[in-house]
């Protein structure tokens, strides 16, 4: 006689082997792109607030007043803006397929980067000339962090573009390239979206103060 | 999940479910409304447009965040639809964190910076 054993009922361990299917290289690439982008996004809540508390403290230093000089921020915020629009063009003509035109997006995408970075430094440089370095009061020390992070992560973009323009030139728009290009679009434009907040919270209620 | 989903996910290169696309029309409204949306804040500001300072600072951070949704929508391509919905809920969660960290930092250092004013400035506020 033979006794057929149910594991179930004499209490042995079952396992079951939950095949993990197969996915396509990169099918999560864009939501965990996203999830990167929301926790930079509390690094700069962090700087806004610390430069919330501190804004005010001028420790008898220059205040936004004497320093800001709203056209040039202006002038600043549109080259942001038009570098929005452009590397919205170059993932326009990514998906048709157009790669010289992709290309030349991103050069042009990359001057106005580039000329964004070189106001900036322009404005930082004379502002330090003028005494009002990170060292002179709290106010200056948030300010220079919050900016000079947010000037940061632009430079890091425009490597990033450079290396990108090299792949696709070397590559062509194979779907790697084209993840990586929209990782660098989500990129770019939340860095714009920043911006908003850098220029709306720091220079315009700094002047109105 | 079920198998139909996966095939269906690996032939579309283009992934429906994933991050959503624009398209020219989207691109150039978005763009238009960031210019309208930044240029209105800086004359308000430059110009002196409006009398008081309070309500020119809350006219224009109501216009940042016109800009900010602008941005989502238009640049970023947000919609409750992409990633199965992910995208938004951590976009939802960091925003909840976002104005805890903003609002908790300012309220509690206000009324650190009002309770720790100098001695003579508090008798003399008696």
């Amino acid at each position: 006689m033979t006794v057929t054993v149910n594991p179930a009922q004499t209490g042995a361990p079952v396992f079951y082997v939950v095949d993990e299917h197969p996915h396509p290289e990169g099918w999560s690439t864009s939501l965990g792109f996203w999830i990167y982008l929301m926790s930079d996004c509390l690094i700069f809540a962090i700087l806004f607030a610390t430069f919330g508390v501190l804004g005010g403290s001028y420790a008898a230093g220059p205040a936004p007043k004497d320093l800001f000089d709203l056209p040039l921020v202006a002038l600043n915020t549109s080259m942001l803006l038009l570098s929005s629009i452009t590397y919205g063009f170059a993932m326009l003509t990514m998906q048709q397929n157009r790669i010289g035109q992709t290309q030349m997006w991103l050069a042009i995408t990359g001057l106005f980067g580039a000329a964004f970075i070189g106001i900036e430094l322009t404005e930082f440089a004379h502002m330090i000339h003028e005494g009002a370095a990170p060292q002179r009061s709290a106010f200056l020390s948030a300010f220079f962090t919050l900016v000079g992070t947010h000037g940061l992560h632009v430079t890091c973009g425009l490597i990033w573009l450079v290396t990108l323009m090299v792949q696709v030139f070397k590559f062509g728009l194979i779907e790697a390239n084209r993840r990586r290009l929209m990782c660098l679009s989500m990129f770019w434009h939340f860095l714009d979206v920043v911006w908003i907040g850098v220029f709306t919270f720091v220079y315009l209620l700094g002047v109105l103060r | 999940m079920n198998t139909d989903t996966h095939a269906a996910h690996a032939d579309d290169h283009h992934h429906d479910e994933g991050h959503a696309h624009g398209s020219l029309s989207t691109y150039m409204l978005g763009f238009v409304l960031s210019v309208v949306l930044t240029a209105i804040p800086f004359w308000l500001v430059m110009s002196g447009a409006l009398p008081s300072k309070q309500v020119t600072a809350l006219v224009i951070m109501a216009f940042a965040v016109v800009q900010i949704v602008v941005h989502m929508i238009y640049f970023l391509h947000m919609n409750t639809r992409s990633e199965n919905g992910w995208s938004m809920m951590a976009l939802i969660f960091t925003i909840v964190m976002v104005v805890i960290a903003l609002s908790g930092s300012l309220w509690v250092m206000n009324h650190l910076n009002s309770n720790m004013m100098p001695i003579h400035q508090m008798t003399g506020m008696k």
